[in-house]
């Protein structure tokens, strides 16, 4: 089964700086939790992606309907904390090793160390229908 | 029983020759293509197995052949026997050497009807000898994507209907400047990639020096080929030290210098030097020239910045780009001190928008300058706008060091770097 854990940018629960404002030994540790955290995920034979996306002055809305010319719209955004982070994409035997690994997402070490506790959105991806059923 | 190595570097040295021989025979561009990645896939599995034949590129022309020919046998509705043998009179009766064919084939892939992200692609598997499956691990995209891209690529090749030939006189210096442009996006994508968890995937700056060396024996008296061959070695030499183990990046300043490549830096050396004697100076020289007086300097602080300035000077005045605006004023702040590299930046004006880049330049111009407080407001700003996660890590380290220092400072000096 695969899922996406998806982290937002207000999704921090503690009461927790931007990474910018941190000491550099734990913007250390922190990326450091990331890199070990990919490589074991690796090791294990569960993950698929792992994406950190630009930051949120670099994103664009676009609608259209498809006739007119598409209306784009720019930041800065006023719900810029719902836009998403970043992913990991986890293919995994079941369910509950999903909400497992989000935990260990969820308590990276951000200042001082303490662990930020974001808040992981955790969904499955729909499969292919299977054509012999 | 030969060594895979080997035999790989030999596959991707006999491509473009393979694939000249049966264009030249043939015609048809794009199946030919196909039909020359099968024999390689063939080769690579048999040659593993029985060893190199006495004459591998004979070997690979035949199978090619043969291939090519069970495709129109499968496919006949379509094109018809008489299409095939048209396509024959076509093909020049002159027998060309491989290096013509190699320039030809990379004039074919980087055509200006294709934008540069048909063109890489194309390039390296066409001329390179890549499989789409190594292209596509190059870039990150799945196998079926590439190879999507890829026959889009030669499907737009194959609507110019371009002879398989040398373009013509009146427009070699523009077809040119393509081909050396879509290979030093090859090696730029390369570079900035390299090491770290990425180890696995191809290594686009070797494969760019190897097509740029095929260009370079082709065309000994074109300066700007030879230059853009030297800009990529001298580049190329400091990759060792670019990166620390864990994959961040280490700025010019804080390489171990030890680390540098010396061979490379000299043929890149000498290279630039022949080529500027021709006297007819271009952008990829200009940049070499800069690359070599970096390589050249055994501490940072011995960088002869005021020739890298006059050599930027020059440079912005050929090109007009604002990326070189912004190398300039990180030069005549090294030259002259940060006051004049701010001033640069102020004449730079917003022709580079909210870049990262420019706030990167300007956090460190400033940081000189003793401005810790805009310097960390300018470090965050580039880091929030950069668009690579390594370089991201080393901004916001950037910012918070300037952060803890200028906390502490405020009763000590501030640290001075002699080496």
């Amino acid at each position: 089964m695969r899922f996406m854990l998806l982290q937002s940018y207000g999704g921090v629960e503690a009461d927790c700086a931007p990474m910018s404002e941190w000491a550099p030994e734990d913007i250390k540790a922190h990326i450091v939790f990331q890199q070990v955290l990919n490589r074991e995920l690796t090791e294990r034979g569960e993950l698929v992606d792992a994406q950190g996306l630009a930051g949120p002055e670099l994103a664009r809305f676009v609608v259209s309907d498809g006739s007119a010319p598409a209306v784009i719209t720019d930041g800065p955004f006023p719900e810029s904390k719902e836009l998403l982070a970043g992913y990991r994409l986890v293919d995994v035997e079941r369910a509950e090793r999903a909400l497992e690994i989000a935990a260990q997402v969820s308590a990276a070490p951000g200042a001082n160390g303490v662990p930020i506790r974001q808040r992981i959105e955790v969904r499955e991806v729909l499969s292919a229908p299977d054509p012999e059923v | 029983m030969t060594s895979p190595g080997r035999t790989e570097g030999l596959l991707r040295e006999l491509a473009p020759q393979v694939l000249g021989a049966l264009v030249r025979r043939y015609g048809h561009f794009a199946d030919a293509e196909d039909a020359v990645q099968e024999a390689l896939l063939a080769a690579a599995a048999s040659w593993a197995a029985q060893g190199e034949p006495d004459n591998p590129l004979g070997w690979l022309i035949r199978v090619a052949s043969r291939r090519l020919g069970d495709q129109y046998r499968r496919d006949d509705a379509r094109r018809r026997r008489e299409d095939l043998a048209a396509s024959w009179s076509l093909a020049g009766p002159d027998p060309a050497s491989g290096r013509d064919d190699t320039l030809i084939l990379m004039f074919m892939c980087c055509h200006p009807s294709l934008t540069p992200a048909s063109a890489i692609p194309l390039t390296l598997r066409a001329v390179g000898g890549l499989s789409t499956r190594e292209v596509a691990t190059a870039f990150l995209v799945p196998e079926a994507t590439m190879a999507q891209r890829i026959s889009r690529a030669k499907a737009r090749v194959k609507a110019s209907e371009e002879p398989f030939a040398l373009p013509s006189s009146d427009e070699r210096a523009e077809r040119l400047r393509s081909v050396l442009h879509v290979l030093y996006l090859i090696f730029n994508e390369g570079y900035a990639s390299n090491s770290g968890p990425d180890l696995a995937r191809t290594d686009l700056s070797g494969e760019a020096i190897r097509l740029a060396r095929a260009v370079c024996a082709a065309l000994p008296q074109e300066p700007e080929v030879t230059g853009l061959l030297a800009l990529m070695l001298l580049n190329d030499a400091r990759r060792p030290a670019r990166t620390r183990v864990d994959g961040e990046l280490v700025p010019l300043s804080e390489q171990d210098r030890t680390l540098w490549d010396r061979s490379l830096i000299a043929e890149g050396t000498a290279l630039v030097e022949g080529a500027l004697q021709l006297r007819q100076v271009g952008e990829y020289q200009v940049q070499a020239a800069i690359a070599a007086l970096h390589d050249q300097s055994v501490q940072y602080a011995d960088t002869d910045w005021t020739r890298i300035l006059s050599l930027y000077e020059l440079l912005e005045k050929m090109t007009g780009n604002p990326m070189v605006t912004l190398n300039r004023a990180v030069a005549a702040a090294m030259a002259h001190g940060p006051g004049a590299g701010l001033a640069v930046l102020d004449e730079l004006g917003d022709r580079l928008g909210d870049h990262h880049r420019v706030h990167a330049v300007r956090a460190h111009l400033l940081e000189q300058a003793g401005d810790a407080g805009n310097a960390i407001i300018e470090f965050r700003a580039a880091a929030a706008r950069t668009t690579n996660l390594r370089e991201q890590h080393y901004l916001v380290t950037k910012a918070a060091r300037l952060a803890t220092e200028s906390a502490g400072n405020q009763r000590e000096p501030p640290p001075t770097r002699m080496s």
